[in-house]
């Protein structure tokens, strides 16, 4: 019988780590992999409060959290082909992936 | 009860849970040991039979291009396969220097695994089979995936710029292919309305390749595909000299990468089989389970003696010929018959239903069949301009000129001219 | 008893690899501990009993996504391999910003009276079913799948167009 907490607990940590990485990575690619733990994470809340609280009832609707972590699913494929889309092609112009060294617009 | 004679799994299952349930140990361990036991012996049953399938795809190869195929290592050359897997295991493994261990050492198990994975979830008999996944389609296509990031890692893990390339290649065909494969998978789940194996294989009063026969073609063609065997075999013959992506490998590693290659062939197989020829399903297979042993095993034979004819006969593809085939065939094509047999079975659902269950059988089969046939009509224009028969209808006009600034005069020295 | 001391394996696994994808030396390596990681949130997600997510995780995060960023590490290397430092300056300040934010959740959770729950009942075989009909259902989530399915259709026009190149999609 695994408590609700500790997926809670292991939600939260995974989402801490991924917020680690976008904020202390130079690269690029890795500042997106971080977001993908940080999605996953999400995805994994979802699913322990659904399992927890909404699976088995009849009165209140079960599939609306599978609908959302669908959405959730969705939105990070397309955010992660549409962002290495622009990595690549922003590598081709400038010759680094480095975050830092992006900085045309700067003041 | 289940006799042995005609159902030996559900015999044994129960006699070795029996002996286990009277030394005292709990339920689920005594399930948890049986299902370790179980899946034991199906990955060494697989594994072993590859012996016998190497053995058949020489011999018929041989055959085929009229020659014999090995015959001297035992009567028929049947222990030729031994002979050669001895031959794997004492070679020396050469590990190229500045390779990533790990990566390197992991990439031939990932490739097996994935391919081994597959059989978990087949259904041999009514009461054989490893688990029964209520999403045991998509688990399949999924465990496809794996078998990609093996080749991956082989690629990137020999530290070798033409394995790499190799993968690269390896990997876009793959993933290429996978997209017809997933549309043309939907189309027994549609039919049957549900993603279970036992269940597709439940439903197939009329086989489905009768009612779905352009779905199974596309099932075939992209299988082979996936799986890398003639005409497709890109993977492993990249640059004609130096074999892709698994160029560093020797020894057993490469053993490994040979072995999942024609297990995944047979694995083809037998999910086209399962899918699309009715599984185990046959005159009395209901209540003798293993007479759908036998009916599965024919099937998937018939089926693999006629991809391993598909493999002597058709040369190399090259790799735009490849993608064009995939984009430009078999992608429409099967978004096509998955969106007719859609309309076809929801659109008939009222009719069927006022109909005796016979009749209904063979009305639904019959206008699933017409659907299939104008799906083909109606894109054989595509056929002609994937196969370079006919080139492409120009329907855009004429490029128009381009307004361009007019270049600056050339100064002069001051001079007007 | 048995399912506690698995389910502590396979988060401790997963915690681990997310850990290494981000300090990892090397780009290929912090692409694979990521499809370790990503493959630990499969399981998890079976070990929720829901069975369609774990497939479609395995299928479209490892078997799609994984692949595109390990293109992208492949295609966007440099000649001198991770030269220089690979985590900014204030990677300090990070750390400590990620440790704040675990503390601060964890403790505004544990004061919640559901936090210690128990499972409730399963979900009935037959939500998988009740779940595509429900995706096209248009009192219930048509339109979401509707929007999502538009949004992956600009997002592959979009990555094909951004990263054909010079000579091919712009002027």
């Amino acid at each position: 019988m695994i408590p609700l907490a500790w997926y809670l607990v292991f939600s939260i940590a995974l989402f801490c780590i991924g917020l680690f990485g976008v904020l202390s990575r130079k690269n690029a690619v890795v500042i997106l992999m971080g977001i993908e733990l940080m999605l996953n994470a999400v995805n994994i809340n979802l699913i322990a409060f659904w399992r927890y609280f909404f699976a088995g009832s009849s009165q209140q609707e079960p599939t609306r959290a599978l609908a959302f972590v669908a959405i959730v699913f969705v939105a990070a494929a397309a955010e992660a082909a549409v962002g290495l889309a622009l990595i690549i092609s922003a590598y081709r112009r400038r010759e680094t992936v480095v975050a830092e060294d992006m900085n045309l617009l700067k003041g | 009860m289940p006799v042995f004679p005609s159902d030996p799994y559900g015999f044994l299952t129960q006699w070795f849970n029996n002996l286990l349930l009277h030394q005292g140990l709990p339920e689920t361990t005594v399930r948890l040991i049986s299902f370790a036991v179980g899946s034991l012996i199906l990955v060494l049953g697989s594994l072993l039979f590859c012996l016998l399938l190497i053995w058949a795809e020489r011999k018929i190869g041989g055959r085929v291009q009229d020659r014999l195929g090995p015959n001297r290592v035992g009567p028929y050359g049947i222990v030729q396969a031994v002979a050669d897997m001895m031959k794997i295991f004492t070679k020396e493994f050469v590990t190229p220097a500045g390779v990533d261990k790990v990566v390197y050492n992991l990439a031939p198990v990932l490739s097996v695994a994935a391919v081994i994975m597959i059989w978990a979830v087949i259904p041999f008999t009514i009461t054989f089979f490893g688990t029964d996944l209520n999403v045991g389609v998509l688990y399949i296509v999924a465990v496809g995936g794996l078998a990609e990031m093996g080749i991956v890692m082989a690629g990137w893990g020999s530290n070798n710029k033409f394995a790499l390339l190799g993968a690269f290649r390896a990997v876009a065909q793959l993933i290429s292919y996978e997209v017809p494969m997933v549309v043309a998978l939907l189309l027994p789940v549609m039919l049957s309305g549900s993603m279970k194996l036992s269940e597709i294989v439940r439903s197939q009063d009329v086989w489905y390749i009768i009612t779905a026969p352009v779905a199974a073609a596309i099932f075939f063609i992209t299988s082979l595909a996936e799986n890398g065997r003639a005409p497709f075999d890109l993977m492993e013959a990249e640059s004609e000299i130096v074999a892709g992506f698994n160029v560093e490998y020797s020894g057993l590693k490469f053993g490994f990468f040979f072995v999942g290659d024609f297990l995944h062939a047979f694995t083809i197989a037998l999910l086209f089989s399962v899918l699309f020829l009715g599984g185990w399903r046959g005159p009395a297979a209901d209540q003798i389970p293993i007479l759908g042993f036998f009916y599965l095993g024919i099937k998937t034979a018939i089926v693999y003696f006629f991809g391993l004819l598909v493999r002597f006969s058709l040369p190399r593809f090259r790799i735009d010929q490849m993608m064009n085939l995939n984009w430009k065939m078999l992608t429409p094509l099967s978004l096509g018959i998955l969106i007719a047999t859609a309309l076809v079975d929801k659109g008939s659902a009222n009719l069927l239903s006022s109909m005796a269950p016979t009749a209904r059988l063979i009305v639904r089969s019959i206008i699933l069949v017409l659907a299939n046939v104008l799906v083909v009509w109606s894109f054989s224009d595509i056929f002609d301009v994937a196969l370079g028969k006919r080139p492409r209808p120009v329907v855009a006009l004429e490029p128009r000129p381009v307004a361009r600034p007019e270049q600056p005069p050339t100064p002069t020295e001051g001079g007007t001219p | 008893m048995i399912l506690q001391i698995f389910f502590l394996i396979v988060a401790l696994v997963t915690l681990v690899s997310a850990f290494l994808v981000v300090t990892a030396r090397g780009l290929m390596h912090s692409a694979l501990w990521l499809v370790l990681a990503l493959f630990g949130v499969a399981v998890l997600f079976a070990f929720l009993e829901a069975s369609f997510f774990a497939v479609v995780q395995v299928l479209v995060y490892i078997g799609a996504i994984a692949i595109l960023i390990i293109f992208a590490v492949m295609l966007t290397r440099r000649t001198k391999d991770d030269s220089g430092a690979r985590l900014i300056k204030g990677w300090w300040v990070a750390m400590l910003a990620s440790l704040a934010l675990f503390a601060g959740l964890v403790v505004a959770m544990s004061t919640w009276p559901g936090f210690q729950i128990g499972p409730g009942a399963g979900p009935d075989p037959a939500i998988l079913p009740q779940f595509g009909m429900d995706l096209v259902d248009p009192n219930k989530y048509a339109i979401p799948f509707e929007v999502a399915s538009i949004l992956l259709l600009a997002a592959l026009v979009g990555a094909i167009y951004i990263a054909a190149g010079r000579k091919e999609g712009k002027g």
